[in-house]
């Protein structure tokens, strides 16, 4: 408690910032506490969950598990940053389109791991998303809701007009 | 629904026709049914839904509780001078401060925020620091000093029947048996006399735990003026509320509850909590915010999950299938405090009879306190662990007879609109298209008992409550309450007491307000679980939600439409029945042009009759049951699964995968039909970890009962790499108690994956493991078995002798019952709950 500050610069979601902080505190702590960034959520402080997983230098971390003082100088990118001149990224648009969240609490990891995943493989695979997201976990869709909006945003991101298949939405 | 003097309308035009009972004009939908965003889908997918532990107040105080080590002792001594005193802390609380007990049960009220004298279980809290942070909080409960004088502990029910003394609670029907039930409807004797075949069977459902992403938050504020707030993660703030109110001995209108969106609920967040209570406490001794979020591990401690059950089944068939008789036992291991255990012990009981016709039932249950972490409401609360029995032995059964075990069931079907043997009222029943769907996906007619080795198909049905009959505290007030106010600038605002926990209680309430008033669902706003703005819901638990606030905001909205038209026809000069509400228009039905904006209209009808705001409220139906345990069952309306699985089984792991799952549901009436998939491939998943992986493990060395995998890595639920493909089918068989038909999806799609799972495990390798999760070594130890010569089975080997109390005998309505005991004479008691007279609250 009574450790000096740390005091580091980074980028987080494109714009600079410096923050002081408690030099023990993880990228989780601080994003949330210092930055008042509480789109990430923590879920078990362990590694165990991926409902804290963020970008750094575009890659997806478990940010309860990278301490804040790793991140000097680095590339962050949170939910918060997924908005771009008011409008939602095509993932999050997808993800509330097909119901993909619904409490809501694991989205931001989901969300931030599948857009690393698009950035690699526009076009992936049903496997190679359940392999990308295998670190997050969902209590509430068993998972097939993200599936499809994942593979639904990454259509519309390769400019595809596409729509969620009608057994989607309406069961068979 | 009938108009009422207090919307401030004037009475109501007529038609030319003089038809009283003439409604508006019947449109298409514009909303219900079909697959909207939900209303908080953009919040939710950009960060910006506040769940409790998001929130802070200037000044925030931190708090962390300590928690005993010890399975059962008692607490000789606590010293907290030290933690007084440490950097940071302004005040250390213990059972001492907070001496009055709660529980979410009337007849269970057992938990203490602290524990005063005695702890029961690895984890109960025992004292509290609220300190400048967290960090300073934590360290300073190392310099809390604790005495305890270690007691026997009791591992498990079959424990707790041999040992009725030491005693955990110095309540409950008998020794360390918290509940003992019996009740039979009809003579079952008679029944298995006339059977041409009866099984016994014994199965055991493991204990496992909801796990929800958030774990539980709560922030306190306490103000000058004697107003306490607190912030929640709770699915109840209606009973955290009068736990509050009861505990720190405040009048329920300085209290406000606000119960956040959840993150996750799945009944682990339904009961009143010692840190909820603790913090509100401490927000009171130091007049700062307070503030906690438990840890991981201390939500595994929090628990009130599945009940461990084992159980006993006892069925008598006919050659065709049909049931003559069926007895049946269960036996719970409670943990240590009571929750909804009363509840949840009748629930194993009571929805076996909804299904398929048995004309005599007899159910005995039985709840043991054991010194582990309390178990309670999960995921549909105490019928999972029967159902997994139920269904396990009409796959034997169908074996047995030489049926097909699709056609069995298909053949005795509970009929609609009928009364059970246990005085259940059964409405919409959609269970046979059910089966006939998933029948005919799976291709069940030419793959069952014909897969090749190692894979197999296994079918089960399953049924779920719409709500609760009764509520938990007996009163005649409504379950569910609505206000509706309509903005002069055509927006609407619904208040309600329901709580958001990810299932879309929010989203419905929209829905319904826009469909009845012809407007965009988003420019409805919804206000809810907030005890000071928010008429009464009593919760996010026994998939309520959609059917009773459902009905309440139906109600309200049609009450302001009334009034709306009425306004609008004067205007227009015309009948009502021609005034036609859609697109965010209010206009003549025959001349679509002659009209206005929705919002004109509502400035019309504020102009006639001042604001217009209307309420709107929903209470159950009666039950016919009158006998003593007849509260726990009855419902509004009962949903319907049916579900195929598809396993593989290694033979060299006893890996069991699950490639995919057929499921059909019986929903009434979707309301967002994106929604109700979303529950039902839900309840898959969670069906899906019971079924092969999860449970609570405690470890029994030295009768420490340490649980043994408190974290979310070694607490095995599925990844995106064990959830299957599903195939759903919605089947829309609307309930006439339903809003627009609507039943509930939330819960009942779990119920049939265990069995499945367990039915197609046997089709794959011919063992039958009788208990889950069913797990490689239970396989390899069946297949061993198997291998051998032995009897193909893993399961439970007996079930221990009970002193059960006289069973209560019930005439079954086809004996000419009138849904009382024999033998009852005075006014029946149709709830678990104790009656009592209700307070203002």
């Amino acid at each position: 408690m009574t450790d000096p500050k740390a005091v580091i610069a980074l980028t987080v979601n494109g714009e600079p910032v410096e923050v002081a902080f408690a030099p023990h505190k993880t990228l989780l702590e601080v994003l949330r506490e210092d930055l008042g960034l509480t789109g990430t959520k923590h879920g078990c402080e362990l590694g165990e969950c991926g409902t804290c997983a963020v970008l750094v230098d575009g890659k997806p971390v478990l940010s309860c598990l990278v301490l804040g003082l790793t991140c000097a100088g680095r590339q962050v990118r949170t939910v918060e940053g997924m908005v771009r001149d008011g409008q939602l990224h095509p993932l999050q648009a997808a993800f509330a389109d097909l119901g993909a969240a619904q409490c809501g609490y694991c989205t931001p990891g989901f969300l931030l791991t599948a857009e690393a995943l698009l950035a690699t493989d526009p076009a992936p695979t049903r496997e190679r998303i359940k392999e990308a997201l295998a670190g997050n976990l969902c209590r509430c869709t068993g998972y097939l809701k993200i599936y499809e909006a994942v593979e639904l945003a990454a259509a519309r991101m390769r400019g595809e007009d596409a729509e969620p298949a009608p057994e989607t939405l309406y069961g068979n | 629904m009938a108009t009422d003097g207090r919307s401030g309308g004037q009475a109501v035009e007529r038609s030319s026709a003089g038809e009283a009972t003439a409604g508006p004009p019947v449109r298409p939908p514009a909303v219900i049914g079909k697959a909207l965003r939900k209303v908080d889908a953009v919040a939710k997918v950009t960060g910006r839904t506040r769940f409790a532990d998001d929130l802070s107040l200037p000044r925030m105080l931190y708090c962390r509780l300590l928690r005993s080590p010890h399975p059962h002792a008692e607490i000789a001594r606590v010293d907290v001078s030290r933690a007084l005193v440490a950097d940071g802390v302004r005040a250390v609380i213990t059972g001492r401060d907070l001496p009055i007990p709660f529980g979410i049960l009337p007849v269970s009220q057992d938990e203490h925020a602290l524990c005063p004298d005695r702890v029961r279980f690895v984890g109960d809290p025992v004292a509290a620091v609220a300190a400048t942070s967290e960090e300073a909080a934590t360290a300073a409960l190392d310099l809390v000093a604790v005495d305890y004088r270690v007691l026997p502990a009791i591992a498990s029910p079959a424990e707790a029947v041999a040992t009725p003394e030491p005693r955990i609670h110095d309540y409950g029907d008998d020794g360390n048996l918290h509940k003992l039930i019996d009740l039979e409807f009809g003579t079952v004797d008679e029944g298995f006399a006339q059977a041409d075949a009866v099984r016994e069977d014994l199965f055991f459902f493991g204990g496992n735990t909801h796990l929800p992403m958030e774990q539980h938050a709560a922030l306190a504020e306490w103000s000058p003026d004697g107003k306490l707030t607190i912030w929640s993660s709770t699915q109840t703030p209606h009973y955290l509320h009068r736990a509050l109110a009861k505990v720190l001995e405040l009048p329920p209108a300085r209290i406000r509850v606000v119960a956040t969106p959840n993150g996750g609920g799945f009944g682990g967040k339904s009961d009143p909590f010692n840190h909820e209570i603790v913090v509100a406490k401490l927000a009171m001794m130091t007049g700062r915010p307070v503030k906690i979020t438990l840890t991981r591990e201390e939500v595994f401690y929090c628990h009130r999950g599945r009940h461990p059950t084992l159980m006993w089944v006892r069925t008598g068939v006919k050659r065709d299938g049909a049931i003559t008789a069926m007895h049946f036992k269960s036996l719970l291991d409670g943990g240590g405090y009571g929750s909804y255990g009363v509840a949840s012990t009748y629930y194993t009981g009571a929805l076996q009879t909804v299904t398929y016709q048995v004309p005599r039932y007899r159910f005995q249950g039985a709840r043991a306190f054991t010194n582990k972490p309390p178990c309670g409401p999960k995921r549909g609360h105490g019928t999972p662990q029967p159902r997994f029995a139920l269904e396990v032995q009409i796959d034997k059964l169908a074996e047995q007879l030489g049926l097909d075990p699709a056609e069995m069931r298909l053949r005795h079907l509970q009929p609609p609109n009928g009364v059970t043997a246990n005085w259940l009222r059964i409405g919409s029943m959609g269970l046979g298209p059910c089966i006939e769907r998933v029948v005919a996906g799976s291709d069940w007619k030419s793959r069952f008992r014909q897969l090749p080795e190692g894979r197999g198909l296994g079918l089960a049905c399953s049924s779920y409550i719409s709500g609760a009959g009764l509520p938990i505290y007996w009163n005649n007030m409504p379950h569910s309450g609505v206000q509706l106010k309509c903005d002069r600038g055509g927006g609407v605002t619904v208040f309600c007491g329901s709580t958001e926990i990810g299932q879309g209680s929010d989203s419905v309430l929209a829905y319904i307000v826009a469909e009845v008033l012809g407007l965009d669902p988003f420019d409805v706003t919804v206000v809810t679980a907030d005890t000071d703005l928010t008429p009464v819901d009593l919760g996010s638990y026994s998939s309520r939600v959609t059917l009773m606030t459902g009905n309440a905001a139906l109600q309200a909205a049609e009450r302001a439409r009334e009034v709306i038209t009425a306004a609008v026809a004067r205007k227009l000069q015309l009948p009502t029945p021609r005034i036609v509400f859609a697109a965010g228009r209010v206009f003549d039905t025959q001349a679509p042009d002659a009209g206005m904006s929705f919002a004109e209209a509502v400035q019309l009808a504020e102009a006639a009759g001042g604001t217009v705001g209307t309420v709107g409220s929903y209470t159950p139906p009666r039950s016919p049951g009158r006998y003593r345990g007849a509260g726990v069952g009855p419902s509004p309306a009962y949903s319907y699964s049916a579900c195929v699985a598809e396993v593989t089984v290694d033979p060299a792991t006893g890996i069991v995968a699950v490639p995919k799952v057929w499921i059909a549901h019986d929903i009434g009436r979707s309301i967002n039909a994106a929604a109700v998939m979303g529950q039902v491939e839900g309840s898959i998943y969670m069906g899906l970890g019971e079924a092969l992986m999860e449970e609570m493990v405690h470890r029994d060395h030295e009768r420490r009962l340490v649980h043994k995998w408190p974290s979310l890595l070694e607490y095995k639920s599925p990844t995106t790499l064990e959830m299957c493909d599903v195939v759903t089918y919605l089947v829309e068989d609307p309930d006439p108690n339903g809003p627009f038909g609507a039943k509930e999806v939330g819960q009942g799609p779990l119920l049939p994956v265990m069995p499945a799972v367990a039915n197609a495990v046997y089709d794959a390798v011919g063992v039958r493991v009788d208990e889950v999760p069913i797990t490689p070594e239970k396989v390899l130890r069946a297949l061993k078995r198997k291998a051998k010569g032995e009897d193909p089975r893993v399961g439970p080997a007996g079930f221990p002798d009970i002193r059960w109390p006289e069973p209560t005998r019930v005439p079954t309505p086809w004996e000419g019952g009138d849904g009382k005991a024999l033998g009852q004479t005075t006014k029946s008691e149709t709830t678990t709950a104790k009656v009592r007279p209700e307070r203002q609250h």
